[in-house]
């Protein structure tokens, strides 16, 4: 593959005097627009107020806010501690069993409670078929992102087996307040293990189709590579994680490097950008790492299910969960990175205090950063590539 | 390095910085003095065995009895260690200095909780309401906030 730009992507800026055929001088002033809050390629309600020189971005400062429901300020208000997972559910609305186990988890460790083995591992089922099917609308409305059409048809085909599997285990296809604290809400339908396991079969071909179709499409390639390069060690101090860091080069997985649930117990790889097609860290990079752990998740899937011990779905834990004054940060790594809750009590039956450490809000936060002096239609493959949704974001 | 080797260099080399440490916690905490954040951070960023390169939350907090504080979850990527920091300021004087500058992403955390609970972060490069909006008054987040009637002259339902 030709590298078609030279690096780093800086662009020759607009010369400041041009001058009409009669001499009449034509100043070129920056330019000041928004982007937002509802652009298409924004992904829900976020206002980019972009500084442009001609076509090119001289800053872009981000306005969040707009799907601000004061999650925080609730979860203070609520009569007990499992009260708060149907919010938890709306944060990242696309990885809801990930916001879910990340909640439970944090209580759980407070009171020190230990889940049955049956729960782990339907846990971990649950949390990587959600990490497929995010992947999945992140790697389809980037493609419409840059004008392919087709492969977000295609994931969303795909997704729907997922929420289909979502739906007869727990009724709901997009927010399940499935997994509870101590352990699920019930068990597993009849038939369920057969669908998964059928669902790995069917899926796996099928991401042999989206990389020919996508991935490594030259057209694709050229809008991609090369372009938002985010260095890793900015990454690391903006905090970035998840995706958006492997895809760095930061070989760095709260799964393994954190460890929570029984992840340890199974074979797969962490994946991060090495810049085949073009630098280490670009929006390709981005976009491959998803691709590439979506196969890991298969993977994770397919041994759990083989494992899957019988048993209760629901640990001993007190009616009231009243925590002694204590307080935790628990970190787990949803399909957007690092989501960690602080939980505060005060001893009792709610939290004193609750912060989400949500992914999608301190990835955005680098774009800033990594978007000064590219082209504005870039910023939109810049966008999308962080892949955030703005319901975590705002909160 | 455990949370006791770290109290230990830090109080060798700031001494009364550290105000207090609480090594006991299920995660331990080191309190330190909200003026001299940011030269203690430097510090626990970049030495050789501290590198604390990773700053993965900051939460503010309202402690009632006119008492704030900002918590500060660290960790190092290279040595996998992590240690918690605390600052304390008073609502009449809801000053920290800010280490925007020492993480790039200690800002708009640091600007949430300016937003929602009024913690000043001095020398903060934007310090500006982040998820409400621009002229909201009050903070929210504080255990004594009222909902107020009117917005602009819309009333707030709730």
């Amino acid at each position: 593959m030709t590298e078609t730009r030279s690096l780093p992507t800086r662009y020759v800026t607009h010369p400041g005097e041009l001058k009409t055929s009669s001499g009449r001088s034509l100043r070129t002033d920056e330019m000041i627009i928004n982007m937002g809050p509802q652009h298409p390629s924004t992904h829900g309600v976020l206002r980019l107020e972009v500084v442009l020189d001609g076509e090119i971005v001289v800053d872009v400062i981000p306005h969040i806010g707009y799907l601000h429901r004061c999650f925080e300020k609730h979860a203070e208000h609520m009569t007990n501690y499992q009260q708060v997972i149907p919010y938890c559910d709306r944060m990242d609305y696309l990885s809801s069993m990930n916001n879910d186990w990340a909640y439970a988890l944090a209580v759980e460790r407070m009171l020190k409670i230990e889940v049955p083995p049956r729960v782990e591992t339907i846990r971990v089922i649950m949390a990587e078929l959600q990490r497929i099917a995010s992947h999945l609308i992140a790697v389809g409305t980037y493609g419409i992102d840059m004008g392919a059409f087709t492969p977000f048809l295609w994931a969303f085909r795909d997704r729907e087996r997922i929420l289909d599997l979502f739906e007869m285990t727990c009724g709901a296809r997009l927010l399940y307040n499935y997994i509870w604290i101590g352990g699920l809400s019930h068990d597993l339908p009849p038939g369920f293990v057969e669908k998964a396991k059928a669902f790995c079969t069917y899926f796996k071909p099928n991401m042999k189709e989206l990389n020919d179709l996508l991935s490594y499409n030259e057209i694709f390639v050229k809008r991609t590579a090369h372009v938002g390069v985010l260095p890793a060690d900015v990454a690391i101090n903006y905090g970035v994680s998840g995706p958006t860091l492997r895809a760095s080069g930061v070989n760095w997985d709260l799964r393994r490097d954190d460890p929570y649930g029984i992840y340890d117990k199974f074979e797969w790889e962490v994946q991060v950008g090495k810049g085949e097609r073009g630098t280490t860290g670009d929006c390709w990079d981005r976009y491959i790492v998803k691709i590439r752990e979506m196969e890991q998740s298969v993977r994770i899937i397919e041994q759990a299910l083989a494992a899957l011990p019988e048993g209760n779905v629901q640990a001993a834990i007190p009616k009231r969960i009243r925590p002694d004054s204590a307080e935790i940060y628990v970190r787990t790594e949803t399909a957007r990175g690092e989501l960690g809750f602080y939980v505060v009590s005060d001893g009792t039956a709610s939290p004193y205090r609750l912060k989400a450490r949500a992914p999608a809000f301190v990835n955005l936060s680098v774009l800033p950063k990594i978007s000064r002096g590219c082209l504005l239609g870039d910023l939109v493959a810049i966008v999308g590539s962080i892949d955030i949704v703005l319901g975590e974001v705002d909160r | 390095m455990t949370a006791e080797e770290i109290h230990k260099n830090l109080q060798a080399r700031f001494g009364d910085a550290i105000v207090e440490a609480k090594l006991d916690a299920p995660q331990s905490f080191l309190v330190l003095d909200p003026k001299r954040m940011k030269e203690v951070c430097l510090f626990l960023r970049d030495e050789e065995s501290l590198q604390f390169d990773f700053c993965s939350c900051v939460s503010g907090v309202d402690y009632k009895e006119g008492k704030l504080g900002a918590i500060y979850h660290l960790a190092s990527m290279v040595h996998k260690h992590k240690i918690v920091l605390k600052a304390f300021c008073t609502v009449e004087n809801p000053h920290i200095q800010s280490v925007a500058s020492v993480w790039g992403g200690a800002d708009w955390h640091e600007r949430e909780a300016y937003d929602l609970l009024g913690i000043i972060f001095d020398e903060h490069p934007d310090l500006r309401r982040i998820l409400l909006p621009y002229d909201w008054e009050g903070y929210p987040l504080r255990k004594d906030y009222k909902v107020p009637e009117f917005y602009n002259g819309m009333k707030v339902p709730y």
